[in-house]
């Protein structure tokens, strides 16, 4: 193989080992660097198991939108202008005379909802399948992590534009800090930088927003990533693939990752940008689910905003917040209901891991689950008002039945047997 | 004062024969009805001569008061494809630039001292309150001599604003009925039930709806004005993402033919 130089010629360039300069390039960064080895390990030769189903395209996608959301955040932080008398009209400035600054925008502000989908779609996959129980226990907790880290980086964020929601959201939200005994008024003075939420509040966020918040999310999913790829990926029928090996030590039902999910996550990617561009360009608010129009009046501390509502994503917890009359306790079950999840692993005593080999009760139990998150995320949108109030603490309180008896529940299940190799239909 | 003298009489006799309604008011049906919470804008804002009209009547009408501080005269020029000598002879108020921003002459401390409450911006009224607000709000002012500025309004209560556009619409007053407190409780509150003209304006009911609903629209153009622009680059994009999942799909097939 020759190589062309820029000028047309021939290349005559040294051989080294007996290749291209290409190669010999290769060799050489390779004596430096083990790029070979990365690739290898974590993509070329990362087996993963063959019947990776529709619920297996989420883990993928939450990548892509985490690099959507940074490059996006990056042109956005080009032209926001944090502080109290500028953050409303820079993001006005970037809506209408930076160019494509409206595409920059949206892309961002729905790329947030998106996050959001795909990560609640992911982990139901994991409670589908059972992907937290061992050996993935620590994937699982640093997922949650990952997760958390998001809920902090999504509401900062949502304070940037300081619009009227902003505001009160960030008054309602920074304000349950204030339910801890003891420390809990001084700690929100701590927080806000001011006796309000305030210039120095607002310009606090924006740091941690782009800095501090990004760092922590891009190291987890680091830690995330190579944790799953210490144990192995779970899939639809919970068997270990790597139990069965082949003579040349190669899981029996694993793939290469490379080429294969990488060009099936392609498609996933395409399916995904397809509903992403289908929102940014017709419907970028969603009917006010991604954006709510009082945030579209600047923020105002002597006008609370008729209904104050979080997006979406937070209204499951919200509505666990309002069902209770006492503030502490609502704060404090609105955090229980979060850092239940964590606790998973140590719950579910079942033997087997995927619902496709469980009985009726985790199914139902699942399912009931199901139910009652979207029920409060529904009700957490509503006025905390009459039948409201009581349908969402009977929602809250199946929510938490879900984890309090899944130690009975999955030991009484009657599962059925698991068998020995994947189950696999070529399409 | 005596205005308001004789818009009040004018009142106490509508509302003497209240429950008979004027010929002119069973015409307009629908406009008159209590379902005024129902009423739609209707608008259009890729009907480029609606917005032009809308912008007029903002220019002649609102700007007096009202800003639009995000949105400069060229870039409205450009967007309604107004041509630039147009814009310089018959929208710029003079002594303005093409590239200011649109901002009122009223001073804002005089504005506060006049009517309690410096009038708001409108560059984002119709993405904040949405163009059914807008419209009911310029649709229901009605004649109270109990207000300061003599009239009253249905969509928001007690504003502070003046109706500038009767000289346009007429005078009308809002009968109201006595109706149940809803649940039962003694008593009873004064429900709004229809609208009675009181005097003509300049137009017709339905020229007036059709300047109304041309400045929501407009208004609704100036809140986001690279929307039509979002709506056309999406239809493109969509295309294309469509045919690149069709070929990732290709290749996805291709390779995945292997695997048994």
């Amino acid at each position: 193989m020759t190589v062309k130089t820029a000028t047309g010629a021939a290349a005559a360039l040294p051989k080294a080992g007996g290749g291209s300069a290409g190669k010999s390039f290769w060799a050489w960064l390779n004596k430096r660097l083990p790029v070979d080895q990365f690739l290898a390990t974590q993509v070329t030769e990362y087996y993963a198991p063959k019947n990776f189903n529709f619920w297996y395209y989420f883990g993928s996608l939450a990548l892509v939108v985490l690099v959507l959301q940074l490059v996006t955040g990056i042109f956005l932080t080009m032209f926001y202008k944090p502080g109290e008398a500028t953050a409303f009209d820079s993001v006005q400035f970037i809506m209408r005379e930076v160019d494509f600054g409206w595409l920059i925008r949206y892309l961002h502000s729905s790329g947030a909802s998106f996050f959001f989908i795909v990560v609640y779609l992911h982990m139901f996959r994991a409670l589908l399948y059972g992907s937290y129980k061992p050996p993935r226990e620590l994937l699982w907790l640093l997922g949650m992590l990952v997760y958390l880290a998001l809920m902090a980086e999504a509401f900062m964020g949502y304070v940037l534009p300081w619009g009227n929601m902003s505001f009160w959201g960030a008054q309602v939200i920074i304000n349950l800090f204030g339910t801890i005994p003891g420390i809990g008024p001084d700690l929100v003075l701590w927080i806000r930088g001011d006796y309000g939420i305030a210039d120095a509040t607002l310009n606090r966020l924006f740091s941690l927003h782009v800095a501090a918040v990004p760092l922590a999310l891009l190291g987890l999913v680091a830690l995330h990533l190579v944790a799953l790829h210490e144990v192995g990926s779970n899939n639809p029928d919970g068997i270990e693939i790597k139990d069965k090996v082949g003579a040349d030590g190669k899981p029996l039902d694993g793939i290469p990752f490379h080429p294969y999910y990488t060009v099936k996550d392609f498609v996933g990617v395409a399916v995904f940008l397809v509903l992403l561009a289908i929102v940014v360009f017709f419907v970028p608010n969603l009917g006010g689910l991604f954006l709510e129009a009082p945030n579209y009046e600047p923020a105002n501390p002597v006008s609370t905003p008729a209904d104050i509502t979080p997006v979406w994503y937070f209204t499951p917890y919200y509505a666990m917040l309002r069902a209770v009359p006492d503030q502490r306790l609502g704060a404090l079950l609105l955090l229980l209901g979060v850092l239940a999840f964590l606790f998973l692993p140590w719950l579910d005593r079942s033997p087997v891991k995927s619902m496709r080999y469980r009985g009726w009760m985790s199914r139902s139990a699942l399912a009931i689950f199901v139910v009652s998150f979207v029920g409060l995320g529904y009700l957490g949108m509503q006025p905390a008002l009459g039948i409201y109030v009581v349908i969402a603490r009977i929602l809250a309180a199946l929510y938490f039945l879900f984890f309090l008896l899944m130690p009975f529940y999955t030991k009484l299940d009657p599962v059925k047997p698991v068998p020995e190799r994947l189950v696999y239909h070529a399409h | 004062m005596r205005t308001r003298a004789l818009l009040a009489a004018a009142v106490l006799a509508v509302a003497a024969c209240a429950p008979a309604r004027l010929p002119a008011a069973e015409e307009e049906g629908a406009k008159f009805g209590a379902d005024w919470e129902s009423w739609r804008a209707d608008t259009n804002v890729s009907d480029l001569a609606s917005v032009q009209r809308g912008a007029r009547n903002f220019t002649s009408y609102c700007l007096g008061c009202h800003s639009l501080k995000y949105e400069r005269w060229s870039r409205l020029g450009a967007d309604l494809k107004i041509p630039g000598e147009v814009l310089e002879k018959d929208l710029l108020p003079p002594g303005a630039k093409a590239t200011d921003y649109i901002q009122t002459h009223m001073p804002a401390a005089d504005a506060e001292t006049w009517f309690g409450k410096a009038p708001p911006d409108l560059s984002l009224m119709v993405r904040a309150r949405g163009k059914d607000y807008v419209y009911q709000f310029l649709a229901t002012f009605y004649v109270d001599p109990t207000r300061q500025t003599g009239v009253n309004n249905l969509r928001l209560p007690t504003t502070a604003m003046p109706d500038v556009l009767s000289e346009l619409e007429g005078l009308k007053a809002a009968v109201f009925k006595a109706e149940a407190h809803p649940g039962g409780a003694a008593g009873s509150e004064q429900a709004f039930d229809h609208f009675e003209p009181l005097a003509p304006g300049r137009m017709s009911l339905a020229e007036y709806d059709g300047f109304v609903r041309d400045t929501v629209n407009f208004l609704d153009y100036v809140s986001e004005p690279t929307q039509l622009e979002r709506r056309q680059l999406g239809v493109w994009v969509v295309l294309f993402l469509l045919l690149f999942t069709w070929l990732a799909w290709l290749v996805k097939r291709e390779y995945w033919k292997d695997v048994h």
